[in-house]
């Protein structure tokens, strides 16, 4: 292993200047004549628009201009869409309704957007906005998506008959059913996966700018993939030719899922920007991002386990509610489906397994994949399932786990996935060790003595990540091919470029990237550069997300570093008059084979464009390469977390006294960046487990609209986490490398909650498991204690 | 438009501004340092911590005319020229940022912290002195581990913010 390249600690490239303050976030972009754009949003959760009287706010100081749904449906902009079509049961396509980037006659959530003020400055916009008359007809709404297709429910899309999306299902019903009928026990369970706002600390943001002269438009936008968010403007909206628009995401302050997505405000911007003539920012405010950035999860779930007598698992039956929110947002329609159900396995061998999703319309904000997207719902039911039973049939939860391990490899699930490699007793037996589960009961002991309850759980989970195979997931209804592109560009000074369809917003491509190329070139990293997030400098890419700038971004790197090596070596070849297939590369030196001639990796680059060793005829000059890698596989990332917590039963309190995270990533290229990846996705699971819940009154207001309301983790909140790694490598990609972005956040919520209902010894814990929700259940366990 | 006259980095600027005007949007709008952020709307996040007469302020909650005669450090003043200020390398060295939009507001948080709690800081103390500063990445264990570190470094000779101010 070199100082710099796979698997080293590198420090990372692009922290220069984030801690410097001169990083380019879109907010900190300033057009010259920009005017600042303001929406004007219905207060409304449900309302029919009868009138938009725009004169007065026309009038207010600064204004450019008001734009309303009317005069976005005039210029035949097209509405936003899902990406990924999902069939029901029944062969029915799925309900997708429309979704005007401005509502033009009906309103279906609070924040939805009615009009756009243009302004000389935001103040002005704000103010003028205010002046904007809107006659609402107030209609009932649902926020419960347990009540949303009850008879009676008001409708919100009139393309979707009692507000059903899609009622899909996979796996065997009958088989299923079957090995719930012989069981000798099963576990129930009735599960909420709480409403999550992703909050990333920077809002979104856009601003756009038209080109008079060519016809072309630009934007800068919060983004994870501007490549799939110019396509979509494009091709589906209508906005312009996919050549004549240009999508930069310069640095993006997180994401976590809620920047894949194509936002109103983004197609807003652009069209205003081409009315005007002028540059148009708009950057949310929190208020804002708290009512209009997708939502996650949000699932009601019934799920039931069944065992034979030696605790073997025979059967999995879930049946899930899942809450999509007012519109289809850009791939929600996949996560409590492909993304969910198709993880139910868990890291077990189960032989039957059945799930039913009824995907439905509420009037909340649309829900979309937020870090883990599916699969910590997924996680949250089996762990559970899987801990419950332990605790019925009185068998200690790490042998249940391993009684019921997938143990060989390739193993089909039933429901699609076929994992590739894996140990997770390995995983769950170090975990153990460094949890010192041995002396758990110490521990409980010397907790009780202070009148504190103490618990464990653990949460063996398991992910698909490197998404996605193309074809496959064609097959399954995406609308788009998941593979990624790199270009690798070599100056002739031998410093390199590499291009990059993925997107970093926090993950340290900047660094990771260029070990790659230092291990496989060897050249400084410092002579790398990493290029991403412009369709004008990036041909195509898809993104990142999924985890899956590694397992696919790098492949797609790494195979193009391939043919990097292969023309150099040709060059080589000319340079000391030898075959290419007698040169050998290594440490960025070329040699013949058998001899002592060699050439460097500078002199070779600078020969390649001076081209004065070979002829036209033998061979192009120039060192630029490209590569389209797509996956063979999903890449299956796993691991054990055990969480420990100590009750105040007083206070209702729960302190994580212990975490520990043992995670198979299969190949690290920077484990210091992977273990800051873990941490971050522990934290938002925990945040889920013990703080946060977006919550809507009846009337569907969102009662925790702010950092006032909703809680988000702080530093107070969290321990300092035990994270280590065991390695199985991932044999579908070249670099061995299955991803770690979102293990933390899928894993963490059923390991706490496993914990804090062993420590107050009953089930009913709901998330967020705030100090009143675990009061309540504390004084159970307390009142249970007294009467023994 | 009133003037307010402010040193902001050492450099003293009179700037006309609207009244309403924040000293957030004084100092990314009028001055164009755009590394002191914006996250929320309520006083909540800490990704707009500068130092007003060296001591921490969020940025979002004060209006510019307050600052009026006042010295300001931001975030792009914290390092003596080409070299980091010891908390910044901090940062660096133990990875305590990722998106690096918290950051900022982070570093000039912890800077403030030291000058208040002094050099010798243990876990507790920083997770409840970080009390005003949201981060979404981290889980804070790294930003921990970089202004213990940053906090002992800063007493190691490395430039305090304060004097510089
Ligand atoms: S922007 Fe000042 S505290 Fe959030
Ligand atoms: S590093 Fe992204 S919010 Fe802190």
């Amino acid at each position: 292993m070199s100082a710099t390249g796979i698997g080293a600690a590198v420090r990372r490239k692009e922290d220069q200047r984030f801690i410097t303050g001169t990083a380019n976030y879109t907010s900190d972009i300033s057009r010259p004549g920009e005017v600042r754009a303001w929406f004007v949003r219905s207060p409304h959760a449900h309302a029919t628009i009868k009138k938009i009287d725009t004169k007065a706010a026309e009038k207010m100081p600064g204004v450019v201009a008001v734009l309303t749904g009317a005069d976005l449906a005039n210029d035949k902009i097209g509405g936003l869409i899902c990406g990924w079509a999902i069939t029901s049961k029944d062969g029915s396509p799925m309900k997708m309704g429309a979704h005007p980037a401005i509502a033009a006659d009906k309103v279906r959530c609070v924040g939805d957007q009615v009009a756009v003020v243009l302004a000389e400055t935001l103040n002005q916009a704000r103010d003028a906005a205010e002046k904007v008359k809107v006659d609402y007809a107030v209609l009932p709404s649902v926020v419960d998506p347990a009540k949303a297709t009850a008879k009676g429910a008001p409708q919100i899309h009139d393309v979707a008959p009692n507000n059903q999306i899609y009622d899909w299902h996979i796996g065997d019903k009958n088989a299923t059913d079957a090995a719930f009928a012989s069981a000798k026990h099963v576990t129930k369970l009735e599960i909420v996966n709480n409403r999550l706002v992703p909050n990333a600390i920077e809002p979104r943001a856009a601003i756009a700018e038209y080109d008079q002269g060519n016809d072309a438009l630009t934007l800068w936008n919060t983004s994870q993939n501007p490549h799939v968010a110019r396509l979509v403007i494009s091709a589906f909206i209508g906005m312009a030719p996919e050549h004549k628009l240009r999508v930069i995401a310069p640095d993006v302050g997180g994401g976590f899922g809620s920047k894949i997505f194509i936002y109103p405000e983004e197609v807003v911007a652009l069209w205003a920007a081409r009315r005007v003539k002028r540059p148009v920012k708009w950057v949310s405010d929190r208020s804002e991002a708290f009512l209009t950035d997708a939502h996650g999860r949000d699932h009601v779930t019934h799920a039931e386990l069944a065992l034979d007598a030696d605790g073997k698992i025979t059967g999995l039956r879930v049946r899930t509610i899942a809450n999509l929110g007012a519109y289809m947002s850009t791939f929600s329609s996949s996560v409590p489906t492909y993304l969910y159900a198709t993880l139910l396995s868990g890291q077990y061998a189960i032989p039957n397994i059945y799930a039913e999703v009824e995907a439905v319309y509420t009037n909340t904000a649309p829900v979309d994949a937020y870090r883990g997207a599916g699969r910590p719902e997924a996680t949250f039911v089996v762990e559970r399932l899987v801990e419950v039973a332990a605790r019925e049939l009185g068998i200690d939860p790490a042998e249940l786990r391993r009684k019921n391990f997938v143990k060989s490899f390739p193993h089909q699930t039933p429901v699609i996935m076929a994992y590739d490699a894996g140990d997770y007793d390995a995983s769950l037996t170090k975990a153990m060790e460094m949890v010192d589960y041995r002396n758990f009961g110490k521990r409980k002991a010397e907790s009780e003595r202070k009148g504190k309850l103490r618990g464990i759980g653990f949460s063996t989970y398991i992910e698909a990540c490197g998404i996605a195979p193309s074809q496959a997931v064609g097959s399954l209804g995406a609308g788009v091919g998941l593979w990624e592109s790199a270009e690798v560009r070599v100056n002739p000074t031998g410093s390199v470029e590499i291009l990059t369809g993925s997107h970093s917003h926090g993950q340290g491509h900047e660094t990771t990237f260029a070990q790659l190329v230092s291990e496989r070139l060897g050249v400084p990293i410092e002579t790398v550069s990493v290029v991403h997030g412009d369709t004008d400098k990036v041909q195509f890419g898809m993104g990142t997300y999924g985890s899956r700038s590694g397992a696919v971004g790098m492949s797609a790197i790494s195979k193009a570093l391939d043919k990097i090596e292969d023309k150099a070596k040709k060059v080589a070849g000319y340079m000391m008059e030898a075959s290419a297939d007698d040169i050998e590369f290594k440490d960025g030196k070329f040699t013949v084979k058998g001899t002592d001639k060699s050439v460097g990796w500078g002199d070779v680059t600078l020969n390649a464009y001076v081209a004065h060793k070979f002829t036209g005829g033998q061979l192009e000059p120039g060192l630029k390469e490209g590569a389209f890698y797509d996956p063979t596989n999903f890449t299956f990332p796993a691991g054990c977390h055990i969480a420990e917590v100590e009750i105040d039963p007083e206070t209702g309190k729960t302190t994580i006294a212990n975490w520990v995270a043992v995670d198979d990533f299969g190949v690290i290229i920077n484990p210091m960046i992977v273990e800051g990846q873990v941490h971050g996705g522990i934290a938002q699971g925990v945040g889920q487990a013990l703080l946060e819940g977006a919550s809507y009154n009846a009337d569907g207001q969102l009662i925790t609209g702010s950092f006032m309301d909703y809680a988000m983790p702080r530093a107070g909140d969290l321990p300092s986490f035990k994270v280590d790694t065991t390695m199985t490598k991932c044999p579908s990609n070249p670099l061995g490398i299955k991803g770690c972005g979102e293990a933390g956040a899928i894993a963490s919520p059923a390991a706490l909650i496993n914990a804090i209902t062993n420590a107050v010894g009953h089930e009913n814990v709901p998330m967020p498991a705030t100090p009143g929700t675990v009061w309540k259940a504390a004084q159970r366990a307390v009142m249970k204690k007294a009467a023994e | 438009m009133p003037t307010v006259t402010v040193t902001v980095n050492g450099k003293s600027h009179a700037v006309d501004v609207a009244p309403e005007t924040l000293l957030v949007e004084l100092l990314r709008e009028k001055l164009r340092l755009t590394g002191t952020h914006v996250g929320c709307d309520t006083s909540q996040c800490g990704a707009c911590v500068v130092h007003v007469d060296g001591a921490a302020v969020k940025s979002c909650t004060m209006l510019a005319m307050s600052a009026d005669g006042a010295s300001v450090t931001t975030i792009e003043g914290l390092a003596n020229g080409g070299s980091l200020h010891p908390m910044q390398e901090a940062f660096r060295e133990h990875h305590g940022l990722q998106c690096g939009f918290c950051t900022p507001g982070m570093i000039m948080s912890a800077v403030d912290i030291v000058n208040r709690k002094g050099s010798e800081l243990d876990e507790q103390t920083i997770r409840e002195e970080l009390e005003g500063n949201i981060c979404r990445c981290t889980g804070y264990h790294n930003i921990v581990k970089a202004v213990g570190a940053g906090a002992k470094a800063m007493k190691g000779g490395g430039k305090s913010a304060r004097a510089a101010e």
